[in-house]
């Protein structure tokens, strides 16, 4: 290949960055660990919508599903609007995360459909640095704006599928346009040698990523700061954990 | 009580209640008063103070709608059409405003109804209170016809004829009692019955700054409209530029052609006057407003101002921490006009222990707090209000639960941690209710639940789930 045609490739490269938007212009919120980052692209994209869903006992309350939302959110710089119709969301569970209560701005809207439109409109504030929606329903089309809005923007949109009814559980699994879909479940965490609780354990599956296969991790929750972290007791084996429930199913 | 002259009599005016429950009415003398009531305290009557006062609560009551309009001697018209969600419902709005006026020592009646003379009628001679829309009729139907705003001798020669009451004049033939008593009569009967329509004048204080518009041509398009209101909020700012104000309370009047009125009130969280995003906050609800034959006139008013020195206009992308913090106003302000200002707002710790105690509601912009809850204490993220009863069964009297059953589930419990005990704050006002000792728990399947016992095991201590942590 002459220097010519590099050229004439590198031009066309910035060209396709240019039509698919700013979100290629802000690095990627690494996890701060080696088996995320590695398999996702440098780690979760800003300026790009996520969707987590939960799975486990009393999944309509979304335990887990907050406090990972709620990590992720506390990595990032800048006030957080989270927008959300039930009021059983608990302030101070969140700074087990490290989200600081003076960083949230709360948006509290009557009915469900209300909330999607609120989230848009806090995508269009560049300020910000993530949205926090929980949400019901989101078709592909309402998923898409909120996606192209983000993009726009560069910030961060975090949706938490929340459901009450099992048909509405089955509407969570309906596609949309978000970038990744995870699923997080709690797991048994690890016994300790006196009675007490350990480091929460879950485990966070990657339903769902652009050009990323999916994949299983068994990690400790947040800590202080909203980092995750591999228990040191699988740190080796989760690999073959996933294989195993992959031929299981 | 307050008396004034007629003619060459002294009659009283008006009488507070504790001097109609001692049998004073308004129109009798002042001689018979004083013979009724041997320590009478009479005041002159000072109409003029009265009506100022008047006006002046008016200009309070601007703070619940745009279009306020003293109706003298003893009335207030406010139209709430558009504003009552920003409270609420219209029996929260009814209830706010009668007790904060009640607080400023005025006894006051007020009644919520679809037309301006029902309400009158209402709040005067019925229960107060809201009717529900469509019920109009039915409300004013078995009110006293003086609450239809008639003069005294028309009002004498219908109750000679034994009509006492709206319902049965409503009921007579409309030719005769036109021709009988007039074409005033029959319009106020329409306007209780919300039959025909009753424009408000708003009373726009004189400094208050305005922009209105005009047109010869109705419009009712809704790109006009938003063009028409992008000029006025220019207009506007330029004056609050002059004023060095901004804007926190902003009131956009539509005046239709067949002489209806509709309004719209948004908020702004902090002063401002930009008027490109004082102009988008109407955006949401212009939609809703109804054009009919086409609107005549347009005015803005900036109903409530504070004052807002020069800034610099800031470039974006900077990275200026002030630049970030003025586009969370504006966003505030998007927010609050879609859902309201009170349903955007942070929570702010609270120093207490009781789980349903320890967050407050602030204002969006509040300053930052700085503070936050101990950070060494486990508390779930999400939180059960009210807490479930569960079935619990632990082994031990004051050990952790081993089994649990919660909403017809059981789950078995591989590892707890507590119990936390938190008790009553008294300083608080917790009355009785005992100590509760908190334990978190891991079921076999990893699900983490906070759940809490309310007395010892000894003293018939129940279970209850109260959050969540995964």
């Amino acid at each position: 290949m002459n220097p010519g045609q590099q050229d004439r490739l590198a031009d066309l490269r910035l060209q396709i960055a240019r039509f698919e938007g700013g979100s290629h212009k802000t690095k990627p919120l690494p996890f701060g660990l080696r088996a995320l980052d590695e398999h996702l692209p440098g780690g979760l994209a800003r300026g790009a919508l996520h969707e987590m869903i939960e799975a486990g006992l009393a999944s309509e309350f979304a335990g887990s599903t907050t406090l990972f939302t709620a990590g992720i959110a506390a990595r990032l710089k800048g006030p957080v609007l989270w927008c959300l119709t039930r009021r059983d969301l608990f302030a101070p569970g969140l700074l087990r995360a490290g989200l600081h209560p003076d960083r949230v701005i709360y948006a509290e809207a009557e009915r469900e459909r209300e909330i999607l439109p609120l989230i848009e409109e806090g995508l269009r504030e560049k300020g910000l640095a993530a949205v926090v929606g929980e949400v019901t329903r989101m078709s592909l089309i309402a998923s898409r704006r909120l996606q192209l809005a983000a993009e726009a923007t560069g910030v961060t949109a975090l949706v938490i599928r929340r459901w009450w009814t099992l048909a509405e559980k089955d509407l969570v699994q309906l596609p949309t346009a978000a970038v990744t879909r995870w699923r997080i479940a709690p797991a048994p965490s690890e016994l300790m040698p006196a009675p007490g609780l350990g480091r929460e354990r879950w485990q966070v599956e990657l339903l769902r990523c652009r050009g990323v296969e999916p994949r299983t991790w068994i990690l400790e929750a947040c800590d202080a700061k909203g980092r995750l972290a591999l228990p040191a007791d699988l740190a080796d084996r989760s690999d073959q954990a996933a294989d195993r429930r992959a031929a299981a199913s | 009580m307050t008396v004034h002259t007629v003619g060459s009599r002294r009659v009283v005016r008006a009488a507070c209640a504790a001097a109609q429950e001692t049998g004073l009415h308004v129109g009798m003398a002042l001689a018979q008063a004083q013979a009724l009531v041997p320590n009478l305290h009479a005041v002159e009557a000072a109409p003029d103070e009265d009506e100022a006062s008047l006006r002046e609560l008016a200009r309070w009551a601007i703070g619940y709608s745009p279009v306020v309009a003293p109706d003298r001697p003893d009335g207030l018209w406010i139209d709430i059409a558009g504003v009552a969600h920003l409270f609420g419902s219209e029996e929260e709005l009814l209830a706010d405003l009668t007790s904060r006026i009640t607080r400023q020592g005025i006894a006051a009646k007020a009644a919520v109804a679809d037309a301006p003379g029902a309400a009158w009628a209402v709040a005067r001679y019925g229960a107060g209170g809201v009717v529900p829309t469509g019920r109009t009729v039915d409300a004013v139907a078995t009110l006293s016809i003086r609450g239809l705003r008639i003069a005294a001798d028309k009002l004498s020669a219908l109750h000679r004829l034994g009509i006492e009451r709206v319902g049965q004049l409503a009921a007579m033939p409309r030719a005769p009692l036109v021709r009988r008593f007039g074409r005033d009569v029959a319009l106020r009967l329409d306007q209780a019955l919300g039959h025909a329509f009753e424009p408000i004048t708003p009373l726009i204080p004189k400094e208050t700054p305005t922009a209105s518009c005009a047109f010869a041509e109705p419009i009712a398009r809704l790109e006009d409209l938003k063009s028409v209101l992008l000029r006025l909020a220019k207009d506007l700012c330029r004056q609050l530029e002059r004023r060095s104000e901004g804007v926190r309370r902003l009131d956009l009047l539509f005046q239709r052609v067949d002489q209806k009125s509709a309004c719209i009130r948004i908020g702004t969280a902090r002063a401002n006057r930009d008027a490109a995003h004082l102009a988008k906050l109407f955006d949401e609800r212009l939609q809703t407003i109804d054009p009919g034959f086409g609107i005549e006139e347009i005015v803005l008013v900036a109903s409530k101002v504070e004052p807002l020195t020069e800034t610099q206009t800031q470039v974006r992308g900077l990275g200026d921490a002030e630049a970030e913090e003025a586009d969370m106003g504006q966003l505030v302000d998007r927010l609050g006009a879609r859902i309201g200002m009170r349903r955007v707002y942070r929570l702010a710790p609270v120093p207490s222990l009781v789980p349903e105690r320890m967050v407050r509601r602030i204002p969006a912009l509040a300053p930052p707090t700085g503070s936050v809850w101990p950070e060494n204490l486990p508390r779930p993220t999400r939180l059960l209000n009210p807490p479930e009863p569960v079935v619990a069964t632990a082994l031990l009297p004051d050990h952790p639960p081993r089994f649990f059953v919660w909403r017809k589930v059981r789950h078995t419990v591989a590892k707890a941690d507590g119990p936390e005990r938190i008790t009553p704050e008294w300083w608080n006002g917790d009355k009785g209710s005992a100590a509760r000792d908190y334990y978190r728990v891991e079921t076999e399947q990893g699900g983490r639940f906070w759940i809490f016992r309310d007395a010892p095991t000894a003293d018939g201590g129940r279970w209850w789930m109260h959050g969540f942590f995964s």
